[in-house]
């Protein structure tokens, strides 16, 4: 049996490069890849916790089955906007889009 | 009909109504208005005198508050005193209607003139109506702001608003005795009602230190109202008023409120030999301070104002000496004459387009006979010239200050009759004989001018007759059922010497200002320190303004730069901080997404980091 902090250690990493990414990466399809990594991280500790954790069930599990498809809706989402965006734009470059300021 | 009397004051009312809401499109016609609504409130006045005559008080009130034990009423009240004042106001309120009409003719807001007559007049009426001392309150300030209006109303000219706000102002430092001493007599009776408070203090059931107090406290409202020294300051200013609000307000109805209030409130006083003594006192000074600088004052309406002062201290000398009768009928007689008076000044002020200095009148007797003849009966009747309404009242208050038994009241009460009739008789010999030296023509005005004048001479000739030695009508009338105390009666030779001494005044002015044989300037010219003193009026109104205008505006300037510095320092710091942090942060929501990514995990982190430590899970 394997300890239960393992997978803990193992989503907080991935939940940090994701972070990492999503705050310091100006290309936007990678911030949208990194977005993609920290909800992977949850799903690790998601899973962990279902089939480990102190109160172990399957609810964990299918929160999981949620959290990707609606990954997979932002991911169709995000990336019909970024298209739109670059198409208006020409850019998708996130420092270059700072319209909504004071 | 006396239960009807609650109208009399509702007929101004509606008038004042009706002109608030129609006036500027009824203009002149609203002089109809005002004088249908005092011409109806007269005939119910008439009516409700003849009725009290020969009846009973009669009193209804209502529940108004109510309060633990307490309750405060409102109603009406008709007793002897106010059935004679019903009359008095009703009467002199109507003729000045008649007499605006042609004096307030060319001026554009004759019809908001109107309104504030209306609503004085109301005022006035329901203060006397009252059946007690609180609602008495209410229509004293209501009377108050009136004449603040009336006062104030060519407010456009500088020193009618100044005038108009003396009045208010030192009107109120009285206002604010009374009111103290009306929530002490509540405490210590436990109700306003007149009939209440007579009986409590009758009774002795207020301690004799209290009953000094709460009466000096109500003199001195009536102190303030009807300009007794040292609050008399405003009424010569309040001159700067239209001269018919002059005769209506500051000579005949307003300023005889207080004296009215002390007649009213006469048991508490009669209580209080201390509160008698005051009231004695403060009319003495009055009449006589008014009186000297009466005499050589040159406006014709200031010579008349000093001289309501001076008559009013007389009326306030008499109550305070035991004389409720003789003050209170002074009050009437005063009223009539000095109306005439006024409205006789008015008259040679419009013939002489508003000019008011007697030095620039003269000869106005062979020019304006009607007005002339009547001024002549009024200043007859002030003079205490047998048998004129003032000789009889005049009499009664001598006979009183005589009786009181201080001497020195009884001389100032006769050098004060001297100096009336003389500085009457001054104003009338410069302003009606000798050469004309205007430069303005005068002619006699329309009969709506002159019919009041002699509808009101005739009074003055015939109003003191109510109440001779002879015949005692309204002795009996008034003292029906009051405890005031023992009314004096004079002898035969105080009505002499009372009529000497006005024939010597009389004479006096006469060999100055008539025939020249004392030359004019005598006074000046020999004393020059005294007449320059009474010129200034005693430099009264400058010592007020350095003792306690000038502290009070500098305490105020004071705390205008406190709260300029401190409050408003406070205040602006707390917006120029929040404004400029604003600015600072404002600078920091650059649109950048990722920055605000960052700032709020590091926010969010800050934040678990400390419910951590406080929670006792780290540290």
């Amino acid at each position: 049996m394997v300890s239960i902090t393992l997978f803990l250690a193992l989503g907080a990493i991935l939940f940090c490069i994701g972070l990492y990414g999503v705050l310091t990466r100006r290309h936007l399809v990678i911030v949208l890849a990194c977005v993609e990594l920290m909800l992977n991280a949850v799903n690790i500790n998601l899973v962990a916790f279902s089939s480990i954790g102190p109160f172990a069930n399957v609810t964990g599990q299918v929160f999981t089955l949620f959290v990707i498809s609606v990954a997979a809706a932002e991911v169709a989402v995000g990336l019909a906007i970024l298209i739109a965006l670059y198409r208006n734009r020409d850019s998708i470059d996130v420092i270059k889009h700072d319209l909504l300021r004071w | 009909m006396i239960q009807n009397a609650w109208l009399i004051p509702v007929f101004p009312l509606i008038a004042f109504i009706i002109l608030l809401f129609f006036g500027r499109a009824l203009k002149e016609k609203a002089s109809y208005v005002g004088i249908t609504a005092l011409a109806l409130s007269f005939i119910l006045a008439v009516l409700v005198l003849f009725e009290r005559i020969g009846g009973e008080t009669y009193t209804y009130v209502v529940k108004w508050i109510g309060f633990g034990e307490s309750t405060i009423t409102m109603g009406y009240e008709v007793t002897a005193l106010n059935a004679m004042m019903l009359i008095v106001v009703t009467v002199v309120s109507l003729l000045v209607h008649i007499f605006s009409r042609e004096y307030m003719r060319e001026d554009d807001r004759i019809h908001v003139f109107y309104s504030y007559l209306g609503l004085f007049s109301f005022s006035m009426l329901g203060l006397v109506l009252a059946p007690n001392v609180l609602q008495l309150f209410i229509f004293w300030e209501l009377v108050g702001l009136c004449s603040y209006l009336l006062v104030g109303f060519w407010y456009f000219k500088p020193e009618a608003a100044a005038a108009a706000k003396k009045a208010f102002l030192t009107t109120r430092i009285g206002d604010v005795g009374l009111l103290i001493g009306l929530v002490l007599l509540f405490n210590a009776v436990g109700s306003f009602e007149y009939s209440a408070v007579y009986s409590a203090v009758e009774a002795g059931l207020v301690g004799d230190t209290m009953v000094t107090i709460i009466a000096i406290c109500i003199f001195l409202g009536a102190v303030g109202k009807s300009a007794q020294f040292p609050l008399h300051v405003w009424l010569p200013d309040a001159m700067e008023g239209p001269t018919p609000v002059s005769a209506l307000i500051h000579a005949a109805t307003m300023v005889a409120a207080g004296v009215y209030l002390v007649g009213v409130m006469y048991p508490v006083f009669l209580a209080s030999s201390t509160a008698m003594t005051v009231v004695a006192y403060t009319g003495a000074i009055t009449a006589i301070f008014a009186a000297t600088i009466a005499l050589v004052n040159t406006d014709i309406k200031r010579i008349l104002a000093y001289s309501t002062i001076s008559q009013l201290g007389y009326m306030m000398l008499a109550l305070g000496t035991g004389g409720y009768v003789a003050g209170l009928f002074h009050l009437m007689t005063h009223a009539f004459f000095k109306a005439l008076l006024f409205l006789g000044a008015g008259s040679v002020i419009f013939a002489l387009h508003h000019r008011q200095d007697i030095r620039k009148m003269g000869g106005l007797w062979k020019r304006m006979k009607v007005t002339s003849v009547t001024f002549l009966i009024g200043a007859l009747a002030i003079a205490g010239i047998f048998p004129l309404a003032g000789f009889w009242s005049k009499e009664g208050i001598l006979a009183a200050a005589w009786e009181g038994g201080d001497m020195f009241l009884f001389i100032i009460a006769v050098v004060t009759a001297f100096m009336t009739a003389f500085y009457m008789f001054r104003l009338f010999f410069k302003a009606f004989t000798g050469e004309f030296r205007g430069d303005h023509e005068p002619h006699e005005n329309t009969k709506l001018m002159t019919i009041p004048l002699t509808v009101l001479a005739i009074l003055a000739v015939a109003a003191g007759f109510v109440n001779t030695p002879f015949s005692l009508g309204l002795e009996t009338f008034l003292t029906d059922g009051l405890h005031v105390g023992h009314q004096a009666h004079g002898e035969l030779w105080l009505a002499v010497l009372s009529i000497a001494v006005a024939l010597a005044g009389i004479g006096l002015a006469w060999a100055m200002y008539g025939k020249g044989a004392i030359r004019e300037d005598f006074l000046s010219q020999k004393v020059p320190g005294v007449h320059k003193l009474l010129l200034n009026k005693y430099y009264l109104d400058e010592l007020y303004q350095k003792v306690f205008v000038s502290p009070t505006v500098a305490i105020g300037k004071f705390f205008w730069e406190v709260d300029r510095l401190f409050i408003d320092g406070i205040v602006n710091f707390v917006g120029r901080a929040t404004r400029g942090s604003g600015r600072a942060f404002a600078k920091r929501h650059d649109g950048q997404l990722q920055t605000y990514g960052l700032v709020t995990i590091i926010g969010g982190l800050v934040v678990i980091a400390v419910a951590f430590v406080l929670r006792g899970y780290i540290g």
